[in-house]
Protein backbone atom coordinates (compact mmCIF):
# COMPACT_ATOMS: atom_id res chain seq x y z
CA UNK A 1 0.00 0.00 0.00
CA UNK A 2 3.03 2.26 0.35
CA UNK A 3 3.21 3.19 -3.26
CA UNK A 4 4.63 6.56 -4.10
CA UNK A 5 2.66 8.28 -6.85
CA UNK A 6 4.43 11.19 -8.46
CA UNK A 7 1.95 12.93 -10.73
CA UNK A 8 2.95 15.65 -13.19
CA UNK A 9 5.35 17.13 -10.71
CA UNK A 10 6.98 20.39 -11.61
CA UNK A 11 9.28 22.52 -9.49
CA UNK A 12 10.29 26.05 -10.39
CA UNK A 13 12.77 28.01 -8.30
CA UNK A 14 12.47 31.76 -8.53
CA UNK A 15 15.93 33.27 -8.45
CA UNK A 16 17.17 36.80 -9.07
CA UNK A 17 18.64 35.54 -12.33
CA UNK A 18 15.24 34.28 -13.52
CA UNK A 19 13.24 31.11 -13.00
CA UNK A 20 14.97 27.77 -12.80
CA UNK A 21 12.81 24.86 -13.88
CA UNK A 22 14.33 22.11 -11.75
CA UNK A 23 11.65 19.49 -12.39
CA UNK A 24 9.14 19.15 -15.21
CA UNK A 25 6.51 16.54 -16.11
CA UNK A 26 7.73 13.94 -13.68
CA UNK A 27 5.42 10.93 -13.59
CA UNK A 28 6.50 7.90 -11.63
CA UNK A 29 4.77 5.15 -9.73
CA UNK A 30 7.08 3.50 -7.24
CA UNK A 31 5.72 0.22 -5.99
CA UNK A 32 5.84 -0.99 -2.42
CA UNK A 33 9.12 -2.71 -1.65
CA UNK A 34 10.78 -1.41 -4.79
CA UNK A 35 14.38 -0.21 -4.72
CA UNK A 36 14.56 2.76 -7.10
CA UNK A 37 17.66 4.78 -7.93
CA UNK A 38 17.50 8.33 -9.26
CA UNK A 39 20.48 8.82 -11.52
CA UNK A 40 21.71 11.93 -13.25
CA UNK A 41 24.43 14.55 -13.42
CA UNK A 42 24.86 17.22 -10.80
CA UNK A 43 22.10 19.82 -10.84
CA UNK A 44 19.51 17.73 -12.68
CA UNK A 45 17.03 17.90 -9.80
CA UNK A 46 17.54 14.61 -7.96
CA UNK A 47 17.62 16.24 -4.54
CA UNK A 48 14.74 18.49 -5.48
CA UNK A 49 12.59 15.46 -6.26
CA UNK A 50 13.66 13.67 -3.10
CA UNK A 51 12.95 16.77 -1.01
CA UNK A 52 9.52 16.99 -2.56
CA UNK A 53 8.76 13.38 -1.63
CA UNK A 54 10.16 14.01 1.85
CA UNK A 55 7.84 17.02 2.12
CA UNK A 56 10.49 19.69 2.66
CA UNK A 57 9.80 21.54 -0.57
CA UNK A 58 6.37 20.95 -2.07
CA UNK A 59 6.24 20.91 -5.88
CA UNK A 60 5.12 24.04 -7.73
CA UNK A 61 2.64 21.98 -9.71
CA UNK A 62 1.45 18.39 -9.66
CA UNK A 63 1.29 16.24 -6.58
CA UNK A 64 2.92 13.43 -4.70
CA UNK A 65 0.56 10.92 -3.15
CA UNK A 66 1.37 8.20 -0.66
CA UNK A 67 -1.35 5.95 0.76
CA UNK A 68 -3.99 8.16 -0.79
CA UNK A 69 -2.66 11.25 0.96
CA UNK A 70 -1.07 14.20 -0.75
CA UNK A 71 2.35 14.99 0.72
CA UNK A 72 2.49 18.47 2.22
CA UNK A 73 4.91 18.16 5.13
CA UNK A 74 7.78 15.97 6.29
CA UNK A 75 7.01 13.03 8.51
CA UNK A 76 8.48 9.92 10.07
CA UNK A 77 6.72 7.68 7.56
CA UNK A 78 9.37 8.78 5.07
CA UNK A 79 12.71 8.52 6.84
CA UNK A 80 15.43 10.46 5.10
CA UNK A 81 19.15 9.81 5.10
CA UNK A 82 20.86 13.06 4.25
CA UNK A 83 23.95 13.42 2.16
CA UNK A 84 25.51 15.47 4.98
CA UNK A 85 24.67 12.76 7.56
CA UNK A 86 22.86 15.40 9.67
CA UNK A 87 23.51 13.55 12.92
CA UNK A 88 22.88 15.64 16.00
CA UNK A 89 26.39 16.27 17.30
CA UNK A 90 25.21 16.87 20.88
CA UNK A 91 23.69 13.40 21.09
CA UNK A 92 25.63 10.18 21.42
CA UNK A 93 25.25 7.48 18.78
CA UNK A 94 22.66 5.74 20.96
CA UNK A 95 20.74 8.94 21.60
CA UNK A 96 20.72 9.82 17.91
CA UNK A 97 19.18 6.47 17.06
CA UNK A 98 16.72 6.65 19.94
CA UNK A 99 15.56 10.20 19.25
CA UNK A 100 12.90 9.36 16.69
CA UNK A 101 11.43 6.75 19.01
CA UNK A 102 11.41 9.11 21.99
CA UNK A 103 9.42 11.55 19.91
CA UNK A 104 6.89 8.80 19.31
CA UNK A 105 6.73 8.34 23.09
CA UNK A 106 7.71 4.70 22.95
CA UNK A 107 8.45 2.78 26.16
CA UNK A 108 12.01 3.10 27.42
CA UNK A 109 12.55 -0.67 27.37
CA UNK A 110 11.29 -0.91 23.81
CA UNK A 111 13.54 1.93 22.70
CA UNK A 112 16.56 0.26 24.31
CA UNK A 113 15.78 -2.99 22.58
CA UNK A 114 15.42 -1.39 19.15
CA UNK A 115 18.57 0.69 19.58
CA UNK A 116 20.58 -2.36 20.60
CA UNK A 117 19.32 -4.36 17.66
CA UNK A 118 20.24 -1.58 15.26
CA UNK A 119 23.68 -1.14 16.82
CA UNK A 120 24.17 -4.84 16.24
CA UNK A 121 22.85 -4.77 12.72
CA UNK A 122 25.13 -1.92 11.68
CA UNK A 123 28.18 -3.03 13.67
CA UNK A 124 28.11 -0.01 15.94
CA UNK A 125 27.95 -1.83 19.29
CA UNK A 126 31.12 -0.35 20.69
CA UNK A 127 30.17 3.19 19.76
CA UNK A 128 26.87 3.59 21.50
CA UNK A 129 28.11 6.23 23.92
CA UNK A 130 30.40 8.07 21.55
CA UNK A 131 29.60 11.45 20.04
CA UNK A 132 29.50 11.81 16.25
CA UNK A 133 32.70 13.89 16.27
CA UNK A 134 34.60 10.76 17.28
CA UNK A 135 33.34 8.68 14.35
CA UNK A 136 34.68 8.15 10.87
CA UNK A 137 32.59 9.11 7.83
CA UNK A 138 31.49 5.53 7.25
CA UNK A 139 30.38 5.10 10.85
CA UNK A 140 28.46 8.36 10.79
CA UNK A 141 26.70 7.21 7.68
CA UNK A 142 25.76 3.95 9.39
CA UNK A 143 24.39 5.87 12.38
CA UNK A 144 22.33 8.01 10.01
CA UNK A 145 20.92 4.86 8.44
CA UNK A 146 20.26 3.33 11.86
CA UNK A 147 18.44 6.48 12.93
CA UNK A 148 16.08 6.15 10.01
CA UNK A 149 15.70 2.39 10.42
CA UNK A 150 14.68 3.01 14.04
CA UNK A 151 11.66 4.90 12.76
CA UNK A 152 10.73 1.74 10.92
CA UNK A 153 9.24 3.92 8.23
CA UNK A 154 7.92 1.98 5.25
CA UNK A 155 9.67 4.38 2.89
CA UNK A 156 13.34 5.33 3.01
CA UNK A 157 14.67 8.30 1.10
CA UNK A 158 18.42 8.40 0.66
CA UNK A 159 20.27 11.33 -0.89
CA UNK A 160 23.69 10.21 -2.12
CA UNK A 161 24.25 8.54 1.24
CA UNK A 162 27.50 6.88 0.24
CA UNK A 163 28.85 9.75 -1.84
CA UNK A 164 31.68 10.72 0.49
CA UNK A 165 32.99 7.25 1.27
CA UNK A 166 35.97 5.28 0.05
CA UNK A 167 35.27 2.39 -2.34
CA UNK A 168 35.59 -0.39 0.23
CA UNK A 169 33.40 1.17 2.91
CA UNK A 170 30.96 2.04 0.22
CA UNK A 171 30.64 -1.53 -0.99
CA UNK A 172 30.22 -2.74 2.59
CA UNK A 173 27.43 -0.29 3.25
CA UNK A 174 25.76 -1.09 -0.06
CA UNK A 175 25.71 -4.76 0.90
CA UNK A 176 24.38 -3.95 4.35
CA UNK A 177 21.67 -1.79 2.85
CA UNK A 178 20.62 -4.55 0.46
CA UNK A 179 20.55 -7.01 3.34
CA UNK A 180 18.35 -4.70 5.40
CA UNK A 181 16.11 -3.95 2.47
CA UNK A 182 15.60 -7.63 1.69
CA UNK A 183 14.95 -8.40 5.33
CA UNK A 184 12.61 -5.52 6.13
CA UNK A 185 10.94 -4.99 2.77
CA UNK A 186 11.18 -1.22 2.62
CA UNK A 187 10.46 0.98 -0.34
CA UNK A 188 13.69 2.83 -1.11
CA UNK A 189 14.22 5.90 -3.23
CA UNK A 190 17.94 6.32 -3.56
CA UNK A 191 19.73 9.24 -5.20
CA UNK A 192 23.14 8.71 -6.72
CA UNK A 193 25.27 9.99 -9.54
CA UNK A 194 27.27 6.76 -9.64
CA UNK A 195 26.08 4.53 -12.49
CA UNK A 196 27.78 1.50 -11.02
CA UNK A 197 26.14 2.06 -7.65
CA UNK A 198 22.71 2.32 -9.21
CA UNK A 199 23.14 -0.93 -11.16
CA UNK A 200 24.53 -2.71 -8.12
CA UNK A 201 21.58 -1.72 -5.95
CA UNK A 202 18.40 -0.97 -7.83
CA UNK A 203 15.38 -2.84 -9.12
CA UNK A 204 14.82 0.13 -11.31
CA UNK A 205 16.90 3.09 -12.38
CA UNK A 206 15.35 6.42 -13.30
CA UNK A 207 17.76 8.47 -15.39
CA UNK A 208 17.02 12.18 -15.32
CA UNK A 209 17.71 14.94 -17.82
CA UNK A 210 19.43 18.17 -16.96
CA UNK A 211 17.32 21.37 -16.83
CA UNK A 212 14.53 20.91 -16.90
CA UNK A 213 14.75 17.71 -14.89
CA UNK A 214 12.58 15.12 -16.62
CA UNK A 215 12.65 11.35 -16.82
CA UNK A 216 14.99 10.37 -19.64
CA UNK A 217 14.91 6.61 -19.13
CA UNK A 218 13.02 4.33 -16.79
CA UNK A 219 15.21 1.25 -16.71
CA UNK A 220 14.42 -2.02 -14.91
CA UNK A 221 17.36 -4.14 -13.78
CA UNK A 222 16.68 -7.85 -13.97
CA UNK A 223 19.95 -9.24 -12.69
CA UNK A 224 19.92 -11.53 -9.65
CA UNK A 225 21.65 -10.29 -6.52
CA UNK A 226 24.40 -10.19 -5.45
CA UNK A 227 25.35 -8.60 -8.72
CA UNK A 228 28.77 -8.99 -10.16
CA UNK A 229 30.14 -5.67 -11.42
CA UNK A 230 32.53 -7.53 -13.71
CA UNK A 231 29.80 -9.51 -15.49
CA UNK A 232 28.92 -8.82 -19.11
CA UNK A 233 25.29 -7.91 -18.42
CA UNK A 234 26.37 -5.46 -15.73
CA UNK A 235 28.83 -3.78 -18.04
CA UNK A 236 26.44 -3.62 -21.01
CA UNK A 237 23.95 -1.78 -18.86
CA UNK A 238 26.69 0.38 -17.43
CA UNK A 239 27.78 1.41 -20.93
CA UNK A 240 24.21 2.12 -22.00
CA UNK A 241 23.43 4.22 -18.93
CA UNK A 242 26.81 5.89 -19.18
CA UNK A 243 25.92 7.09 -22.64
CA UNK A 244 22.63 8.55 -21.42
CA UNK A 245 24.18 10.29 -18.44
CA UNK A 246 27.02 11.57 -20.59
CA UNK A 247 24.58 13.31 -22.93
CA UNK A 248 23.07 15.14 -20.00
CA UNK A 249 26.46 15.84 -18.51
CA UNK A 250 27.38 17.43 -21.82
CA UNK A 251 24.32 19.70 -21.71
CA UNK A 252 25.26 20.60 -18.18
CA UNK A 253 28.80 21.47 -19.25
CA UNK A 254 27.51 23.54 -22.19
CA UNK A 255 25.24 25.39 -19.80
CA UNK A 256 28.12 26.17 -17.51
CA UNK A 257 30.11 27.46 -20.45
CA UNK A 258 27.24 29.70 -21.47
CA UNK A 259 26.95 30.97 -17.92
CA UNK A 260 30.66 31.62 -17.82
CA UNK A 261 30.38 33.56 -21.08
CA UNK A 262 27.59 35.72 -19.62
CA UNK A 263 29.73 36.47 -16.57
CA UNK B 1 58.47 17.51 36.17
CA UNK B 2 57.34 19.39 33.10
CA UNK B 3 54.37 20.69 35.08
CA UNK B 4 56.66 21.95 37.79
CA UNK B 5 58.76 23.72 35.18
CA UNK B 6 55.70 25.33 33.60
CA UNK B 7 54.56 26.46 37.02
CA UNK B 8 57.94 27.94 37.84
CA UNK B 9 57.95 29.68 34.48
CA UNK B 10 54.51 31.19 35.06
CA UNK B 11 55.34 32.23 38.62
CA UNK B 12 58.53 34.00 37.65
CA UNK B 13 57.15 37.46 36.88
CA UNK B 14 54.68 37.68 39.81
CA UNK B 15 57.31 36.52 42.31
CA UNK B 16 59.86 38.97 40.98
CA UNK B 17 57.36 41.80 41.22
CA UNK B 18 56.44 40.84 44.77
CA UNK B 19 60.12 40.77 45.76
CA UNK B 20 60.71 44.22 44.26
CA UNK B 21 57.63 45.55 45.99
CA UNK B 22 58.69 44.02 49.34
CA UNK B 23 62.20 45.39 48.98
CA UNK B 24 60.87 48.81 48.03
CA UNK B 25 58.66 48.85 51.12
CA UNK B 26 61.49 47.74 53.41
CA UNK B 27 63.79 50.45 52.14
CA UNK B 28 61.03 52.99 52.67
CA UNK B 29 60.55 53.76 48.98
CA UNK B 30 56.74 53.83 49.34
CA UNK B 31 54.64 55.26 52.14
CA UNK B 32 53.37 52.38 54.28
CA UNK B 33 49.97 54.05 54.45
CA UNK B 34 49.50 54.36 50.70
CA UNK B 35 51.22 51.15 49.62
CA UNK B 36 51.83 48.64 52.40
CA UNK B 37 54.32 45.83 51.84
CA UNK B 38 53.17 42.45 50.49
CA UNK B 39 53.79 40.84 53.87
CA UNK B 40 51.60 43.43 55.54
CA UNK B 41 48.87 42.73 53.00
CA UNK B 42 49.24 38.98 53.50
CA UNK B 43 49.00 39.35 57.26
CA UNK B 44 45.93 41.53 56.90
CA UNK B 45 44.39 39.04 54.44
CA UNK B 46 44.94 36.24 56.94
CA UNK B 47 43.37 38.27 59.75
CA UNK B 48 40.48 39.14 57.46
CA UNK B 49 40.02 35.44 56.72
CA UNK B 50 40.05 34.25 60.34
CA UNK B 51 36.99 34.39 62.61
CA UNK B 52 36.54 37.75 64.32
CA UNK B 53 34.93 36.49 67.54
CA UNK B 54 36.15 33.68 69.78
CA UNK B 55 34.19 30.45 69.36
CA UNK B 56 30.89 30.67 71.22
CA UNK B 57 29.40 27.94 73.33
CA UNK B 58 27.16 25.75 71.17
CA UNK B 59 28.69 26.95 67.91
CA UNK B 60 30.18 24.18 65.79
CA UNK B 61 33.86 24.49 64.98
CA UNK B 62 33.19 24.53 61.25
CA UNK B 63 30.65 27.32 61.54
CA UNK B 64 33.09 29.25 63.67
CA UNK B 65 35.95 28.77 61.21
CA UNK B 66 33.76 30.06 58.42
CA UNK B 67 32.54 33.07 60.38
CA UNK B 68 35.39 35.35 59.31
CA UNK B 69 34.65 38.64 57.63
CA UNK B 70 36.33 37.71 54.35
CA UNK B 71 34.32 34.55 53.86
CA UNK B 72 31.14 36.34 54.77
CA UNK B 73 31.88 39.09 52.26
CA UNK B 74 32.89 36.67 49.54
CA UNK B 75 29.76 34.66 50.17
CA UNK B 76 27.56 37.78 50.02
CA UNK B 77 29.12 38.91 46.76
CA UNK B 78 28.89 35.46 45.22
CA UNK B 79 25.28 35.15 46.30
CA UNK B 80 24.43 38.45 44.61
CA UNK B 81 26.27 37.53 41.43
CA UNK B 82 24.48 34.21 41.18
CA UNK B 83 21.03 35.50 42.07
CA UNK B 84 21.32 38.52 39.75
CA UNK B 85 22.77 36.41 36.99
CA UNK B 86 20.00 33.84 37.21
CA UNK B 87 17.38 36.58 36.96
CA UNK B 88 19.09 38.29 34.01
CA UNK B 89 20.01 35.15 32.10
CA UNK B 90 16.70 33.52 32.97
CA UNK B 91 14.91 36.36 31.18
CA UNK B 92 17.43 36.63 28.35
CA UNK B 93 17.47 32.97 27.39
CA UNK B 94 13.80 32.44 26.45
CA UNK B 95 13.58 35.88 24.87
CA UNK B 96 16.75 35.20 22.88
CA UNK B 97 15.46 31.82 21.73
CA UNK B 98 12.23 33.40 20.53
CA UNK B 99 13.94 36.39 18.91
CA UNK B 100 16.43 34.13 17.19
CA UNK B 101 13.80 31.75 15.91
CA UNK B 102 11.10 34.19 14.81
CA UNK B 103 11.82 37.23 12.64
CA UNK B 104 8.48 38.71 13.72
CA UNK B 105 9.33 38.56 17.40
CA UNK B 106 12.80 39.81 16.59
CA UNK B 107 11.42 42.88 14.80
CA UNK B 108 9.09 43.48 17.70
CA UNK B 109 11.76 43.56 20.41
CA UNK B 110 14.93 44.49 18.60
CA UNK B 111 14.47 48.31 18.51
CA UNK B 112 13.93 48.42 22.27
CA UNK B 113 16.91 46.15 22.91
CA UNK B 114 19.16 48.26 20.69
CA UNK B 115 18.25 51.39 22.65
CA UNK B 116 18.68 49.80 26.05
CA UNK B 117 21.79 47.77 25.31
CA UNK B 118 24.32 50.63 25.14
CA UNK B 119 23.27 51.97 28.56
CA UNK B 120 25.90 50.69 31.00
CA UNK B 121 24.42 48.93 34.04
CA UNK B 122 26.15 51.54 36.23
CA UNK B 123 23.89 54.20 34.74
CA UNK B 124 20.91 52.42 36.27
CA UNK B 125 22.22 52.99 39.82
CA UNK B 126 20.08 56.07 40.59
CA UNK B 127 16.94 54.36 39.30
CA UNK B 128 17.85 51.14 41.08
CA UNK B 129 18.01 52.96 44.40
CA UNK B 130 14.80 54.89 43.71
CA UNK B 131 12.93 51.77 42.75
CA UNK B 132 14.37 49.22 45.10
CA UNK B 133 15.77 51.22 48.00
CA UNK B 134 18.77 49.75 49.79
CA UNK B 135 19.86 46.17 50.42
CA UNK B 136 20.09 43.31 47.95
CA UNK B 137 17.28 44.15 45.49
CA UNK B 138 19.04 47.05 43.71
CA UNK B 139 22.15 44.86 43.42
CA UNK B 140 20.13 42.04 41.90
CA UNK B 141 18.56 44.48 39.49
CA UNK B 142 21.88 45.94 38.34
CA UNK B 143 23.57 42.56 38.03
CA UNK B 144 20.61 41.16 36.12
CA UNK B 145 20.90 44.00 33.64
CA UNK B 146 24.62 43.40 33.31
CA UNK B 147 24.07 39.71 32.59
CA UNK B 148 20.99 40.13 30.43
CA UNK B 149 22.39 41.61 27.25
CA UNK B 150 25.41 39.38 26.66
CA UNK B 151 23.26 36.30 27.13
CA UNK B 152 20.48 37.73 24.96
CA UNK B 153 22.69 38.73 22.04
CA UNK B 154 24.57 35.45 22.04
CA UNK B 155 21.43 33.39 22.29
CA UNK B 156 19.95 35.19 19.28
CA UNK B 157 23.15 34.69 17.31
CA UNK B 158 23.33 31.06 18.45
CA UNK B 159 19.82 30.25 17.30
CA UNK B 160 20.37 31.97 13.98
CA UNK B 161 23.46 29.98 13.15
CA UNK B 162 21.78 26.62 13.76
CA UNK B 163 22.38 24.61 10.61
CA UNK B 164 19.13 24.14 8.68
CA UNK B 165 20.05 20.51 8.09
CA UNK B 166 19.43 19.75 11.79
CA UNK B 167 16.00 21.33 11.60
CA UNK B 168 15.15 19.30 8.53
CA UNK B 169 16.44 16.10 10.07
CA UNK B 170 14.37 16.76 13.18
CA UNK B 171 11.24 17.54 11.19
CA UNK B 172 11.78 14.37 9.24
CA UNK B 173 11.85 12.44 12.52
CA UNK B 174 8.55 14.08 13.40
CA UNK B 175 9.36 16.54 16.21
CA UNK B 176 6.83 19.11 17.38
CA UNK B 177 7.61 22.77 18.00
CA UNK B 178 8.46 22.31 21.67
CA UNK B 179 10.81 19.38 21.13
CA UNK B 180 12.44 21.29 18.30
CA UNK B 181 13.30 24.07 20.77
CA UNK B 182 14.38 21.95 23.69
CA UNK B 183 16.16 19.07 21.99
CA UNK B 184 17.47 20.63 18.79
CA UNK B 185 17.68 24.43 18.70
CA UNK B 186 18.76 24.89 22.31
CA UNK B 187 21.59 22.33 22.26
CA UNK B 188 22.70 23.42 18.79
CA UNK B 189 22.95 26.99 20.08
CA UNK B 190 24.74 26.05 23.32
CA UNK B 191 28.26 26.97 22.21
CA UNK B 192 27.10 30.53 21.54
CA UNK B 193 24.90 30.69 24.61
CA UNK B 194 27.72 29.55 26.88
CA UNK B 195 30.04 32.14 25.39
CA UNK B 196 27.36 34.68 26.32
CA UNK B 197 27.09 33.20 29.80
CA UNK B 198 30.79 33.65 30.30
CA UNK B 199 30.70 37.29 29.23
CA UNK B 200 27.53 37.80 31.28
CA UNK B 201 29.09 36.38 34.45
CA UNK B 202 32.09 38.64 33.91
CA UNK B 203 29.85 41.68 33.62
CA UNK B 204 27.82 40.54 36.64
CA UNK B 205 31.01 40.34 38.64
CA UNK B 206 32.00 43.90 37.74
CA UNK B 207 28.54 45.17 38.53
CA UNK B 208 28.33 43.40 41.90
CA UNK B 209 31.44 45.19 43.16
CA UNK B 210 30.10 48.57 42.05
CA UNK B 211 26.64 47.92 43.40
CA UNK B 212 28.06 46.97 46.79
CA UNK B 213 29.73 50.33 46.98
CA UNK B 214 26.37 52.05 47.08
CA UNK B 215 23.50 50.15 48.61
CA UNK B 216 24.60 47.44 51.04
CA UNK B 217 26.87 46.99 54.03
CA UNK B 218 28.66 43.78 53.32
CA UNK B 219 30.34 42.15 50.35
CA UNK B 220 33.80 42.66 48.90
CA UNK B 221 32.93 45.90 47.11
CA UNK B 222 31.55 47.38 50.31
CA UNK B 223 34.56 46.21 52.33
CA UNK B 224 37.21 47.87 50.23
CA UNK B 225 35.29 51.15 50.15
CA UNK B 226 34.84 50.96 53.90
CA UNK B 227 38.56 50.29 54.34
CA UNK B 228 39.35 53.44 52.40
CA UNK B 229 37.51 55.55 54.96
CA UNK B 230 39.92 54.29 57.60
CA UNK B 231 42.89 54.57 55.25
CA UNK B 232 43.45 50.82 55.60
CA UNK B 233 45.20 50.35 52.33
CA UNK B 234 46.40 46.88 53.38
CA UNK B 235 42.79 45.82 53.72
CA UNK B 236 41.87 47.44 50.42
CA UNK B 237 44.53 45.42 48.66
CA UNK B 238 43.61 42.26 50.58
CA UNK B 239 40.02 42.79 49.45
CA UNK B 240 41.08 43.35 45.88
CA UNK B 241 43.07 40.15 45.90
CA UNK B 242 40.03 38.33 47.23
CA UNK B 243 37.96 39.83 44.40
CA UNK B 244 40.54 38.51 41.96
CA UNK B 245 40.49 35.05 43.51
CA UNK B 246 36.71 34.92 43.55
CA UNK B 247 36.58 36.04 39.92
CA UNK B 248 39.07 33.37 39.00
CA UNK B 249 37.06 30.76 40.87
CA UNK B 250 33.86 31.76 39.09
CA UNK B 251 35.50 31.76 35.70
CA UNK B 252 37.07 28.37 36.35
CA UNK B 253 33.71 26.97 37.39
CA UNK B 254 32.02 28.35 34.26
CA UNK B 255 34.80 27.03 32.11
CA UNK B 256 34.45 23.57 33.66
CA UNK B 257 30.72 23.69 33.07
CA UNK B 258 31.45 24.77 29.51
CA UNK B 259 33.74 21.82 28.89
CA UNK B 260 31.23 19.43 30.33
CA UNK B 261 28.24 20.74 28.38
CA UNK B 262 30.23 20.99 25.16
CA UNK B 263 31.99 17.65 25.42
CA UNK B 264 30.29 16.74 22.14
CA UNK B 265 31.69 19.78 20.39
CA UNK B 266 34.31 19.38 17.70
CA UNK B 267 36.32 22.46 18.58
CA UNK B 268 37.00 21.26 22.12
CA UNK B 269 39.90 18.92 22.69
CA UNK B 270 40.82 18.17 26.26
N1 LIG C 1 16.59 26.64 -3.34
C1 LIG C 1 16.92 26.76 -4.65
N2 LIG C 1 16.84 27.96 -5.27
C2 LIG C 1 17.18 28.09 -6.56
N3 LIG C 1 17.59 27.08 -7.34
C3 LIG C 1 17.70 25.88 -6.79
C4 LIG C 1 17.37 25.65 -5.43
N4 LIG C 1 17.58 24.34 -5.14
C5 LIG C 1 18.00 23.79 -6.30
N5 LIG C 1 18.06 24.69 -7.30
C6 LIG C 1 18.45 24.43 -8.67
O1 LIG C 1 17.68 23.36 -9.13
C7 LIG C 1 18.48 22.46 -9.87
C8 LIG C 1 18.39 21.08 -9.30
O2 LIG C 1 19.04 21.05 -8.05
P1 LIG C 1 19.23 19.74 -7.19
O3 LIG C 1 19.87 20.12 -5.91
O4 LIG C 1 17.93 19.02 -7.11
O5 LIG C 1 20.26 18.94 -8.10
P2 LIG C 1 20.89 17.49 -7.85
O6 LIG C 1 20.49 16.66 -9.00
O7 LIG C 1 20.54 17.01 -6.50
O8 LIG C 1 22.44 17.81 -7.95
P3 LIG C 1 23.67 17.20 -7.10
O9 LIG C 1 23.97 15.86 -7.72
O10 LIG C 1 24.76 18.17 -7.33
O11 LIG C 1 23.24 17.10 -5.69
C9 LIG C 1 19.89 22.99 -9.87
O12 LIG C 1 20.13 23.58 -11.11
C10 LIG C 1 19.90 24.02 -8.77
O13 LIG C 1 20.72 25.09 -9.13
MG1 LIG D 1 21.67 16.67 -4.64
Amino acid sequence: MNEILINNVEKVFKTPGGNVVALKDINLTIKEGEFVCLLGPSGCGKSTLLNAVAGFQPPSAGEIVIEGKKILAPGPDRGMVFQEYALFPWMTVGQNIAFGLEIQKKEKAEIDLTVNQLLDLLHLKDFRDRFPKDLSGGMRQRVAIARVLALDSPIMLMDEPFGALDALTRRNLQDELLRIWEKLGKTILFVTHSIEESIYLADRIVVMTYRPGTVKRDQYVDMPRPRDPSSAAFNDLKRELGRLVMEEQQRHANDELKLAAVD
Amino acid sequence: MQKLKDFAHGALVPVLLLLLWEAGSRFGLFSAVLLPSPTAVAIKWWAYLLPMQPQEAGQSTLAWMLSGELLHDAYSSLYRVIAGFIIGAGLALPLGLLMGASPRIYDLFNPLMQILRPIPPIAYIPLAILWFGLGNPPSFFLIAIGAFFPVLMNTIAGVRQVDGIFLRAARNLGVNQWTMFTRVILPAATPYILAGVRIGIGTAFIVVIVSEMIAVNDGLGFRILEAREFMWSDKIIAGMITIGLLGLAIDTAVSRLNNHLLRWHRGLEH
